[in-house]
């Protein structure tokens, strides 16, 4: 069985929203919802942001927020929301944000496999253009 | 010679800077150069050695007033070619 990196439950598509906040909010959110992390951990998530600064945009377009492991992480797992319309996180480079990406970890090296299958999806321009056009969290899911 | 030790540098060590660890590992291989490649966060890049350190913008202005070994930075960690790009000039034309 091909080990999955992503769940269909933790992915959505066509979402507005009115900033970063809320942008990271609603990828978080779909990781509470299956009781993967706490509230606690979205708030840390952005926390980390306003601490930090928006270094989390690791590409052009691409979020990826995340905070410690702690106890507010049941699970391992990553989210992603798709923006209907991009928003701006403050990086120079980067900016628009429209693929936010979450993801928890237990341990600091718990989610290693996970994060070696993200980076090769991410490095591949046209599967990262073809998230972008993804209708559905079904379409995303088995681009993934 | 030693292979390099090269640190990639995020907030927490674990998120962006592992996409970095990742992608660096694959231009390194390209490049046909040996190098142990390691992540961490920004308080440990100032007590950890390495040849290099490869990180964001913001976190190298920061690293770079208080590590001595390089600093190179990388704006997109999922573009390949300006990793190599980068990687090049820093290690292999210095």
């Amino acid at each position: 069985m091909r080990e999955e990196i992503i769940k269909q439950e933790h992915i959505i598509t066509g979402i507005q929203v009115a900033n970063w906040e809320e942008a990271i909010q609603a990828s978080g959110d779909l990781l509470i919802k299956s009781g993967a992390v706490s509230t606690e951990y979205v708030k840390q998530m952005i926390q980390s942001v306003k601490d930090n600064g928006p270094y989390i945009v690791i590409g052009p377009g691409i979020a990826m927020a995340h905070a410690r492991p702690s106890e507010a992480v049941r699970e391992n797992a990553i989210s992603l929301a798709v923006l209907k319309e991009a928003v701006s996180f403050g990086h120079e480079e980067n900016d628009p944000v429209d693929l936010v990406f979450s993801f928890s970890a237990k341990e600091a090296d718990s989610h290693l496999k996970m994060m070696e299958s993200l980076s090769r999806v991410l490095i591949d321009e046209q599967k990262v253009e073809q998230l972008r056009q993804a209708k559905t969290a079904k379409e995303i899911y088995q681009l993934l | 010679m030693s292979k390099l030790k090269i640190m990639t540098v995020c907030g927490f060590g674990l998120g962006s800077s592992m996409v970095l660890k990742m992608n660096l590992e694959g231009v390194m291989k390209d490049l046909n150069m040996e190098a142990d490649i390691f992540t961490g966060d920004v308080g440990s890049a100032q007590s950890t050695p390495a040849d290099y350190i490869f990180t964001s913008k913001e976190l190298g202005e920061k690293l770079k007033e208080s590590v001595s070994a390089p600093v190179v930075i990388i704006n997109s960690f999922v573009n390949k070619a300006e990793i190599k790009e980068k990687a090049e000039e820093a290690i292999v034309r210095k």
